[in-house]
């Protein structure tokens, strides 16, 4: 999928010569992906993994043209290493950092209008397109090249449903974690859209979880504009009202918020629907097959 | 992160938000003497705990004199106030707030809250005070004002003019409502909140406006840059277990069934509780292991699933990315061990060195029941629970 990671993809690493970083970028390169160097303030003109190291993404940009950025900073530095990417020109940012304040995701998003860059996550495991590359931290030898496009709010859970798929012979096109936070850079709508261009994904997997509103917008957006079959999933059916499930997004605020309630709308919207988790691999299996 | 009322009023009045009199206190003559002090001829005694519906509970009542002040006091520090969120069990008071009791000319409802579709912080606001916003949004929706604010500039004059006049505050209200909610949006904007409400915001018969109850929430994750706000922290309102899983990095929630769960990532956990509910068990926790977990993580997330009395197996479901299979085989063996624990263990790994941890597990002298997918995981976990219901026999009839 040519929108986020594709083989002309140039990737830097923000954060570039920490422990998380390190190991990540490392396995990306195992895999084929493209990393040009990183960026770490105060490290500038050094080597690292054999690649140049910046004090800034702004230098990173000019010296290897760079359109991706993997973001490694800790939380409490995230939101301003994201606007350092923005001004940079990096089109693809995927953010990985856990944790990051609510309130310096608004500014960031704030930040972000009118420019031509996409925030992945944050709070993702991040992209990964098989057979070109990843930036992220999910393990890539259990994604295998194929047709099927995923889009999912969880890490495991997108492995555990990648799983599903590996058992019936399903590959991928790309897989896109957008995060568990309430206030991400991209949505469900929008990575729909770019799977909707994609010439190489045949059908979409969309992984929600209980809390916001972002799934059944997504399935309105899809019942308007989509001609490929969407299957989608929402995780948190017995979860209690009220309570924040792990990811800092998932809370049920109220009754729309709770999984059956998204469930019953997107079902109601012309989606493929999965009630129960260990059906996610039959179900997109019947969905092409539809 | 919750915070209490008296807390919350404590903050907006450094804002500029108009609170009524009152201080919170511990003893029932403490409550007499802060009641004398703060003067007028009624006072509201008020539960401090974290829930709502804390009125219709008997937790807010109203005394007539210092002496009722100081029994009403009396009564409800020490009691088990049980409202419609704290569960049958309810929450023990420890302190109450002794207000000026006011008089109510009308209530209105001015809330802060995070929208997720516009990603921006929104100005809700409704005629209907002293109703909790969900039921109005449910029943009224047309009744409820919002206006988006922009970070780069933040909530403006004109905006919370349009509100206020929009729900009925005009003339001499206008600024007061200005002014009001301009405290409310700088406090939550500066404290890192991601929640504000007052409710109700009302007309008191001076003509004046006043708080009268107020809630905030906190983003755990800025806590680190508002120490001031951390605290206000009470461990008290807060699940013993889940502030011993945090201590862990553990993300633990404790639900009402009987099967204990540890599973790593948030949606794997709540699928993995989703999976055993539909094949008719109930899970008794949400466990997150998080990523990298090491083998005394592991052994503390049992320590912790087996601190609820009401778990009668454990299902472990791991789908390992960052973590590693034989870690986490070799911290349920080191809890098998120092844990003495005799239920029923049901596993199932896959992912990243999943034939070392299957190793480990089988040429281990404990007796794994060992599931080879989500599916066969619920499945096993609710057959075996089933199996220990039914064998148990009720020792005693219950007297009721």
């Amino acid at each position: 999928m040519s929108v986020l990671l594709n083989k002309d993809s140039r990737v830097i690493f923000q954060g570039f010569t920490g422990q998380h970083a390190t190991f990540h970028a490392e396995e990306a390169m195992k895999i084929g992906t493209k990393v040009v160097g990183g960026v770490t303030p105060g490290k500038g003109g050094t080597q690292h993994l054999g690649l140049p190291v910046f004090d800034t993404v702004e230098e990173a940009v000019q010296a290897t043209g760079a359109d991706v950025s993997g973001i490694f900073a800790p939380p409490p530095f995230a939101a301003d290493a994201i606007m350092e990417a923005i001004d940079a020109g990096i089109k693809t940012i995927v953010v990985i950092a856990d944790g990051i304040p609510v309130q310096d995701m608004v500014r960031v998003e704030r930040y972000r209008l009118g420019t031509n860059s996409i925030i992945i996550g944050p709070n993702t495991p991040g992209i990964i397109t098989p057979g070109v590359g990843k930036v992220g931290i999910m393990p890539s030898h259990i994604y295998s090249p194929g047709r099927i496009g995923i889009v999912s709010r969880s890490g495991t859970l997108n492995y555990e449903a990648v799983a599903q798929m590996s058992d019936l012979g399903l590959g991928q096109s790309s897989s896109i974690g957008i995060g568990g936070d309430p206030v991400n850079g991209t949505d469900f709508a929008t990575v729909l859209k770019a799977f909707e261009d994609d010439p190489d994904t045949d059908a979409v997997l969309m992984i929600g979880e209980i809390g916001g509103p972002q799934e059944v917008e997504a399935a309105r957006w899809a019942k308007k504009n989509m001609r490929k079959p969407l299957i989608g999933y929402v995780a948190g059916l017995s979860a209690p009202p009220g309570r924040r499930m792990g990811h800092a997004g998932a809370i049920i605020s109220s009754e729309s918020d709770t999984a059956t309630a998204k469930i019953d709308m997107m079902e109601a919207l012309g989606m493929f629907v999965v009630r129960n988790p260990a059906d996610i691999g039959a179900t997109v299996l019947r969905a092409i097959k539809s | 992160m919750n915070i209490h009322e008296y807390q919350t009023k404590d903050l907006l009045k450094h804002y500029g938000v108009p609170v009524p009199p009152g201080r919170v206190v511990h003893t029932d003559a403490q409550a007499a003497t802060v009641a004398e002090e703060i003067g007028g001829s009624r006072w509201v005694v008020k539960a401090q705990i974290h829930s709502g519906g804390r009125g219709k509970a008997g937790g807010v009542r109203v005394g007539n004199s210092i002496d009722e002040v100081r029994v009403i006091a009396d009564e409800i520090i020490g009691t088990n106030l049980v409202t419609h969120q704290t569960g049958a069990e309810g929450r023990l008071v420890r302190r109450v707030l002794v207000e000026q009791a006011s008089n109510i000319v009308r209530e209105y409802y001015v809330g802060l809250i995070i929208d997720r579709a516009t990603r921006r912080i929104t100005l809700v606001a409704s005629a209907e005070g002293g109703v909790e916003i969900e039921v109005v949004a449910k029943q009224t929706p047309e009744r409820i004002i919002r206006e988006i604010i922009d970070p780069a500039v933040g909530l403006l004059d004109f905006q919370c003019r349009k509100v206020a006049y929009k729900v009925g505050l005009k003339g001499a209200l206008l600024p007061q409502a200005v002014k009001v909610m301009k405290g409310l949006y700088r406090c939550m904007r500066d404290n890192d909140a991601i929640m504000a409400e007052i409710n109700p915001l009302a007309i008191v018969d001076n003509g004046q406006l006043l708080a009268l109850d107020a809630k905030m929430t906190f983003d755990d994750n800025a806590l680190y840059r508002r120490p001031t706000i951390s605290e206000l922290r009470d461990f008290d309102e807060e699940d013993s277990k889940e502030v011993e899983a945090t201590g862990h990095g553990l993300n633990y929630i404790a639900l009402d069934g009987d099967v204990g769960c540890i599973v790593n990532g948030a949606g794997l956990a709540m699928a993995t509780m989703d999976a055993i509910t539909l094949h008719g068990g109930r899970p008794a926790n949400f466990l997150d292991v998080g990523g990298g977990a090491t083998p005394e993580k592991v052994a503390n997330a049992f320590r912790i699933v087996l601190q609820d009395p009401a778990v009668k197996i454990i299902l472990i479901n791991i789908f390992a990315g960052i973590n590693r299979c034989d870690w986490i085989a070799t911290g349920i063996i080191q809890a098998m061990r120092d844990q003495n624990i005799q239920m029923p263990i049901i596993v199932r790994l896959a992912g990243t060195n999943v034939e070392e941890g299957r190793t480990i597990l089988s040429t281990s002298k404990f007796p794994f029941i060992i599931a080879s997918n989500l599916n066969d995981a619920a499945a096993k976990a609710v057959t075996e629970v089933n199996n220990i219901v039914q064998k148990v026999v009720p020792l005693k009839k219950e007297h009721s």
